[in-house]
């Protein structure tokens, strides 16, 4: 079901802020590519509106185009929420549905949509905790409160809740910068299994994360403060961290940045 | 500060950490007292009201006939009969109200945190319920005798009341729902929506249910105030010594009906009456108070 | 890389301003789970059903509550004016209020008017130096861990039911003031305000109590809107102050107070709100009087809200009920304005936000 994402020419605001500039992009199938950069770069401002997120902020606006398989998503006869069960997401701090079991936190999307069948909904929360490397953990205990896990096991939770309405495209946005390394681990060989099935986008502040778990790496870098974030370089991961062909690309992976 | 020991080693240079001048000292205390003084004035009154309530009307209604009977057939002076009428209409004017108000309240919180955002009408409905939470209970209930009774020609009812009530509920609903929803995360709007989920479904499903634990709690407590208010039962009900179970028809009672009444019965039976009732309404206000601490332990989200 | 694809997306399409977490959603049908893409199938972007309704019931309850205010300032004019019409005498100026014969109404609202006013000013002067304290005392001073049920005390004045305060004024809290009350008058009778009333002073059913027990009545709220205030203070102003080696006062005065005094102020006109409007504790406390009111704290008579109530069970003749609507009227307008002001004087201050 993994499908491309093409970028061209993304223009993203806040109100009159040009947040990012001229941004071009293809991401393969079955692939993770990772977004890195200095603060305020708007690398995750691009991830957001991968899957229509961008515009939920107040006064934000999107120019240009991103296709998934070809279809623009920004298509005026789009349905963003459409967009949203085919793109999902995951966030920087985890966030289960605090009135939610773990189990119906799993199926939420799923629930909410409308599938009504008890059947139905047990086999796909297994298959999504288990695809979530979270199942061994919480199998005997599918009914308490999906708040009561531990940091790491709640932003596995909230990885199954994404991808049991079986998207195509999985955004990460920063996903173990609240997580001990110990979580980070799972979570990073949780997403090398996941590419098998999704199409995985994450940002990522951590530039030896990227370099473990991604195939290819988009450098994002701003001129200044004010100014609008931009696509320095994009490349397949090893070349990026062993031989960018941009300055500034050395110069932030070397840590002589800034 | 100095200790006790700093006298006897006391030294040539001035110690590091002097005392405060005794100005500043008297006045900070002066202060200190008075602050603690205005909180005991303020429970003195608490105390003795609720004091004079337990002891005049406690003896009353320790008895079962109290709860179980009306005072239909009884003459102003002959002790006995109960009040199980009055505590019908009071009740179910209560919940009547409730019913209506919720529904409007919970919408207009929804509308001002949800949708409304900066939008003129978003500020007028804003400033709107501060004007409705500063109406009088009595303008209240003129306003419906002037809708309900004089306009559309319907008589003095119970229904009437709910109807007044409802005009004092809805702004306390609006205010705790609005409230409640500011302290849902967006996080939790925004996992919502990246499911695929809604805004709509994202609030009666997601959103709602967070804060529910605290709006119920508002819901009770605003339940338990207008359970007390006079002025609308005064205009708009007249009172019935009997039950009467028909809203929307007849004279019904109601506990703070019931004491107006009284109040004209200069007979020891309605002193009791009134005091029986005083000391009812406070057990009612009571229990509805504890519901709402008991429900908001119960659906608050929990973690274990 | 000239491709033409910079068509505008506006956020949020159909929605204003700022929301929280908000998307509308423009959309087809609503499929159950990834559909694939036949939504963009549909050619006009069109709200999705569940979103209008909701919307639009979410709306329309903002809208309600707007049209309520008005509704209310309507009806009642509705049912005064032709009452208004029916009055010998002038409804402003005149102290006369007798509606019994409705072919010869003469009624004025002076004399309520000034009633309502004073005995609500008496107990905001009461209220207002007590709350502030308690509202310190609950933020600046209590013990942390009683901070907290000290409040709930507090709270709790606000849940008895007003008749019961107005039995325990009458009755309980009167006879205690009909001493002080007597030795007032005697002392300082040639002050008017504390001259012999128009009503017996043994029966407390004066101005006097009412205000007494209007300012109980009026406490939690200053309090409670105080402290929330107070609350707000920066903890870096306090804690700047602290580390000058102020004392608790100094910190209060320097600090708290100069951040907290406006929506002290806004608090007090709440208050102030409440205690004009309050109808059965006074109906309960004021003694009936034909005399007019002569400005001493021992006076008897009725504000607007108790004339009202008292004259309600007998509310048969639209005619005479009009009158007494129209009382109700000015009361409205008196609460709206006192509490508009109330909510001006906190716009001004944007930090309570």
């Amino acid at each position: 079901m993994a499908k491309r994402i093409d970028v061209k020419e993304l223009n993203l605001y806040y109100g009159k802020f040009h947040a990012v500039q001229e941004v071009s992009i293809a991401v393969p199938p079955r692939n993770v590519t990772a977004f890195i950069g200095p603060s305020g770069c708007g690398k995750s401002t691009v991830l957001r509106s991968l899957n229509r997120m961008h515009e939920v902020a107040p006064g934000a606006r999107v120019e240009g185009s991103v296709q998934l398989d070809g279809e623009d998503i920004y298509a005026s006869s789009v349905d963003p929420v459409q967009v949203r069960r085919t793109i999902g997401m995951v966030f920087q701090r985890p966030n289960p549905f605090p009135t939610m079991s773990i189990k119906d936190n799993v199926v939420a999307g799923l629930r909410l949509a409308g599938t009504k069948n008890k059947k139905q909904l047990d086999e796909v929360a297994e298959r999504s905790l288990r695809g979530a490397n979270l199942w061994n953990e919480v199998k005997d205990r599918l009914d308490r409160p999906g708040g009561g896990l531990s940091g790491g096991q709640q932003q596995r939770l909230c990885i199954a809740r994404a991808i049991a309405v079986q998207p195509d495209v999985l955004l990460m946005d920063e996903p173990c910068s609240a997580l001990d390394p110990i979580s980070t681990l799972a979570i990073e060989d949780l997403i090398t299994e996941l590419k098998k099935d999704f199409t995985i986008v994450i940002v990522t502040h951590n530039m030896q994360q990227a370099a473990r778990v991604s195939d290819q790496t988009a450098f994002f870098n701003l001129n200044g403060v004010g100014q609008p974030g931009r696509l320095i370089e994009v490349d397949d991961t090893e070349k990026i961290f062993s031989n960018p062909s941009q300055k500034a690309t050395e110069d932030y992976i070397s840590g002589r940045f800034g | 500060m100095t200790t006790d020991t700093a006298d006897l080693t006391r030294l040539a240079t001035p110690p590091t950490f002097q005392s405060v001048s005794g100005a500043r000292k008297f006045k900070n205390g002066l202060a200190t007292a008075a602050v603690w003084g205005a909180f005991l004035v303020a429970i003195v009154p608490l105390v003795w009201v609720l004091f004079i309530v337990v002891q005049r009307g406690l003896p009353i209604v320790v008895n079962a006939d109290w709860w179980q009977k009306s005072l239909n057939g009884l003459l102003s002076r002959q002790q006995g009969g109960g009040v199980y009428h009055a505590i019908y209409g009071t009740l179910v004017q209560g919940l009547v109200c409730a019913v209506i108000s919720v529904p409007i309240g919970l919408m207009v919180g929804v509308y001002l945190v949800e949708y409304g955002g900066r939008s003129r009408l978003a500020k007028a409905t804003t400033f709107m319920v501060d004007i409705l939470t500063g109406v009088p209970s009595i303008v209240a209930a003129l306003f419906v005798y002037s809708l309900w009774i004089t306009t559309f020609g319907f008589g003095r009812s119970g229904f009437a009341v709910a109807l007044a009530l409802v005009l004092l509920m809805v702004p306390v609903i609006v205010r705790t729902t609005e409230e409640m929803l500011k302290i849902v995360p967006d996080e939790l709007r925004e996992a919502s929506y990246a499911l695929g989920i809604p805004k709509w479904k994202t609030i009666v499903k997601i959103v709602i249910p967070t804060a529910l634990s605290g709006i119920l709690t508002g819901i009770m407590l605003a339940l338990a105030r207008v359970m007390g208010e006079t002025a609308p039962v005064l205009v708009l009900a007249a009172y019935a010594p009997y039950i009467n179970y028909n809203l929307f028809d007849g004279p019904m009672a109601s506990l703070p009906l019931l004491m107006t009444t009284e109040r004209s019965n200069s007979t020891a039976a309605g002193f009791d009456r009134i005091w029986g009732a005083a000391i009812t309404l406070v057990i009612i206000i009571t229990l509805f108070n504890l519901l709402a601490t008991v429900v908001s332990r119960v659906l608050a989200p929990k973690t274990k | 890389m000239k491709d033409p694809v910079v068509a505008e997306h506006p956020a949020d399409t159909g929605d204003t301003g700022v929301e929280r977490g908000a998307s509308a959603a423009p959309s087809a049908s609503e499929a159950p789970i990834p559909p694939t893409q036949e939504a963009a199938a549909a050619k006009a972007p069109h709200v999705r059903p569940g979103d209008r309704i909701f919307r639009g019931l979410a709306t329309g309850s903002g809208i309600f509550i707007v049209v309520l205010i008005g509704a209310i300032g309507l009806f009642l004019l509705l049912r005064a004016v032709p009452s208004l019409g029916l009055n010998n005498a002038n409804f402003l100026t005149s102290r006369e209020w007798s509606t019994g014969d409705v072919g010869n109404m003469r009624f004025g609202i002076l004399d309520l008017l000034l009633v309502t006013v004073v005995s609500s000013a008496v107990a905001l002067l009461i209220a207002m130096p007590i709350a502030l304290g308690i509202a310190l005392f609950l933020t600046q001073y209590a013990p942390r861990r009683l901070a907290r049920p000290f409040a709930y005390v507090i709270d709790l004045l606000a849940a008895v039911p007003s008749i019961i305060f107005g039995l325990w004024g009458l009755l309980v809290l009167g006879p205690q003031l009909t001493p002080i009350a007597e030795s007032l008058t005697s002392a300082l009778g040639f002050i008017p305000i504390f001259a012999q009333g128009n009503v017996s002073i043994a029966l407390s059913g004066t101005i006097f109590t009412a205000s007494i027990v209007l300012a109980v009545m009026i406490l939690p709220i200053i309090t409670a809107v105080s402290r929330e205030v107070f609350d707000r203070t920066p903890v870096t102003h306090v804690e700047g102050a602290i580390a000058l080696g102020a004392t608790k006062w100094e910190v209060v005065r320097t600090t708290v107070w100069p951040f907290g005094k406006a929506g002290y102020v806004s608090a007090s006109m709440l208050g102030l709100g409440r205690a004009l409007g309050e109808t059965i504790a006074l109906t309960i406390i004021l003694s009936a009087t034909a005399k007019t009111f002569g400005w001493s704290l021992f006076d008897g008579g009725a504000t607007f809200a108790s004339k009202i109530a008292l004259a309600a069970p007998e509310f048969n003749d639209p005619r005479s009920a009009g009158a007494y609507i129209a009382a109700g009227l000015v009361l409205f307008l008196l609460t709206f304005l006192v509490n508009a002001a109330a909510r001006a004087i906190v716009a001004g201050h944007k930090e309570y936000e």
